[in-house]
């Protein structure tokens, strides 16, 4: 356990040297975050403020600014890149050699970068947040915080096994860049970055539910903003949950097949 | 470096007609290399379209929601969506690739190497590489546009064509003074990371309806980063929404401006760049 501590500690060091990196970039994304902002309140004020499926502008807002924060927490960043980048260049041999799996360890350089990211992008997304408060709801109780970092938890996880895997890709394509754009862009949508989900006709969101990607992104940002309560809230949290096993073998097993496709280069 | 006094007289035709023969053998280069990854080639066109699709759909998404956006209806977002992914994919055909290379030409040193060729570097390092799937995509977003302007009853006339074609000229310049602007801080900075990201984040401010903005906002990205002219100006000409023809004046006005700035930063940091490895 200790050298995964290690390899946290010094995922942190190498991070660090992106902050200014990260700074922008999270300072940078409050632009289109800030125009989706200004789009919904002309339309809300186009219609007399009359709520959009169920969203009044304060709770619309909100899930937008919710949304920013549970990316700064469970977004990939570089991590997909650099394992591809890995399996082609042949780093992953020394892996292969040492008592460490690589899995765990990319897991723990994951979390490095989002501790580092988080730190870097809390000043100029929480003067947003400040700047936006009139619009901003928060929870009721205290249980739906819990839940809703439960559910972070669970996105989290989700969202670095997905990425991992589809890294894994660079065991057998040349080129992974593609399908990680095909992915980001089906992550985006369907996860509900663009809009709400439950702004698509019902039949479409039912079957959005059958796929993990609801669940990177929609379902925690409506835990926090209540509409996800009771029977519905538990069913959602062991789905969730089932797909990060899922996931968990699924990369597993492409890791397996992958390793024995490999001819590490150079030797 | 070139011994041609390009300032001192205008341009001779004989100049205009190398750069010209440079810029053919540039593109059958790129044409080459292109084919030699046609796979990727294909996958490329299709990840694009799809980040279109994706905002083609949130806007029907919206408008199944409300019938206006202000003063807009669903089809003239349609419009002004599909004009600013058509600049957009313009520019990437011709610029994007080159401007993000930039860092790379200072980093490697082959800046230096560049330098010794006997025509203008800024023209050298813009024209270089030619993306030709964006020239589909911009294909599709023509496609889109007139599906648009049919539901919307339109038939524009000969001129408005010409003056739409012309302020897609000057958007695009806007697109490629930025873009060369941002892309010269690599420079000082040397890995210019986040850069193409930072674009695409500006860049989608272009596509929606300038009339959403207030304020200081939109004060800023018109006049100080024109994103809020570059697709706009273009789209409203051919919807007849435009408040004045003032704003087409200012779209040509701040392109130009633009260019001007990124030619004074791109000379000033030529003047002070000490190569790479001495």
């Amino acid at each position: 356990m200790q050298k995964y501590w290690h390899v946290i500690n010094v995922g942190i060091q190498n991070t660090l040297v992106y902050r200014a990196n990260f700074f922008f970039r999270s300072a940078f994304s409050l632009i289109p975050l800030f125009a989706t902002i200004s789009l919904w309140r002309a339309i809300y004020s186009g219609n007399g403020g009359a709520a959009i499926a169920g969203y009044t502008l304060a709770q619309m807002i909100s899930y937008y600014l919710v949304v920013t924060i549970v990316d700064a927490f469970t977004a990939v960043a570089e991590d997909d890149w650099q394992i591809a980048a890995d399996i082609k260049d042949g780093n992953i041999s020394q892996f292969l050699q040492k008592p460490i799996d690589y899995l765990t360890y990319r897991l723990c350089l994951y979390g490095a970068g989002r501790i580092i990211f988080i730190l870097c992008s809390v000043v100029p997304v929480g003067l947003f947040l400040y700047y936006q408060r009139a619009s901003f709801v928060v929870p009721a109780d205290a249980a739906t915080y819990g839940w809703f970092a439960l559910s972070l938890v669970f996105t989290a996880l989700l969202q670095f096994l997905i990425s991992y895997t589809m890294a894994l890709l660079a065991f057998w394509v040349q080129e992974v860049s593609t399908f990680i754009f095909i992915l980001y862009a089906f992550e985006y949508a369907a996860g509900g970055h663009v809009f709400p989900l439950d702004l698509l006709p019902a039949p479409v969101l039912k079957a959005l539910y059958c796929t993990p990607f609801p669940y990177q992104l929609f379902f925690p940002v409506n835990i926090y903003l209540g509409r996800t309560t009771g029977v519905a809230l538990y069913q959602g949290l062991v789905v969730q949950a089932a797909w990060v096993v899922a996931m968990y073998f699924l990369a597993r097993f492409v890791w397996s097949r992958g390793i024995r496709k490999y001819s590490a280069v150079g030797g | 470096m070139n011994s041609t006094p390009d300032n001192s007289r205008p341009a001779a035709p004989s100049t205009l007609r190398r750069y010209f023969g440079i810029y053919t053998m540039l593109w059958r280069n790129a044409l080459v290399r292109e084919m030699g990854f046609k796979v990727n080639f294909i996958l490329w066109i299709f990840v694009e379209m799809l980040w279109f699709a994706l905002q083609l759909a949130f806007i029907a998404v919206i408008y199944s929601h409300t019938d206006r956006i202000d003063d807009w209806s669903q089809w003239q977002v349609v419009l002004l969506m599909s004009t600013g992914h058509f600049v957009q994919q313009i520019f990437t055909a011709m610029f994007l690739s080159n401007c993000v290379q930039v860092s790379d030409h200072i980093r490697t040193g082959r800046l230096d190497f560049m330098m010794l060729l006997p025509a203008n570097l800024r023209f050298l390092l813009s024209f270089r590489v030619v993306d030709f799937g964006a020239f589909i995509n911009a294909a599709s977003a023509i496609a889109v546009m007139i599906y648009a302007g049919s539901k919307l009853g339109l038939s524009p006339s000969a001129v408005q064509v010409l003056g739409f074609l012309l302020l897609c000229v000057a958007s695009l310049l806007v697109h490629y003074s930025l873009m060369f602007l941002l892309t010269t801080t690599s420079f000082w900075t040397v890995k210019a990371q986040g850069v193409v990201w930072g674009y695409y984040n500006l860049f989608n401010l272009a596509r929606l309806p300038d009339s959403v903005f207030k304020g200081g906002f939109k004060v800023f990205f018109t006049f100080v980063l024109p994103m809020l002219l570059v697709a706009n100006v273009p789209a409203k000409l051919i919807v007849q929404k435009l408040n004045s023809p003032l704003e087409m004046l200012l779209l040509v006005a701040m392109s130009l401006a633009c260019f001007a700035v990124s030619e004074a930063l791109w000379r000033f940091s030529l003047k002070r760049y000490t190569s790479a490895s001495s």
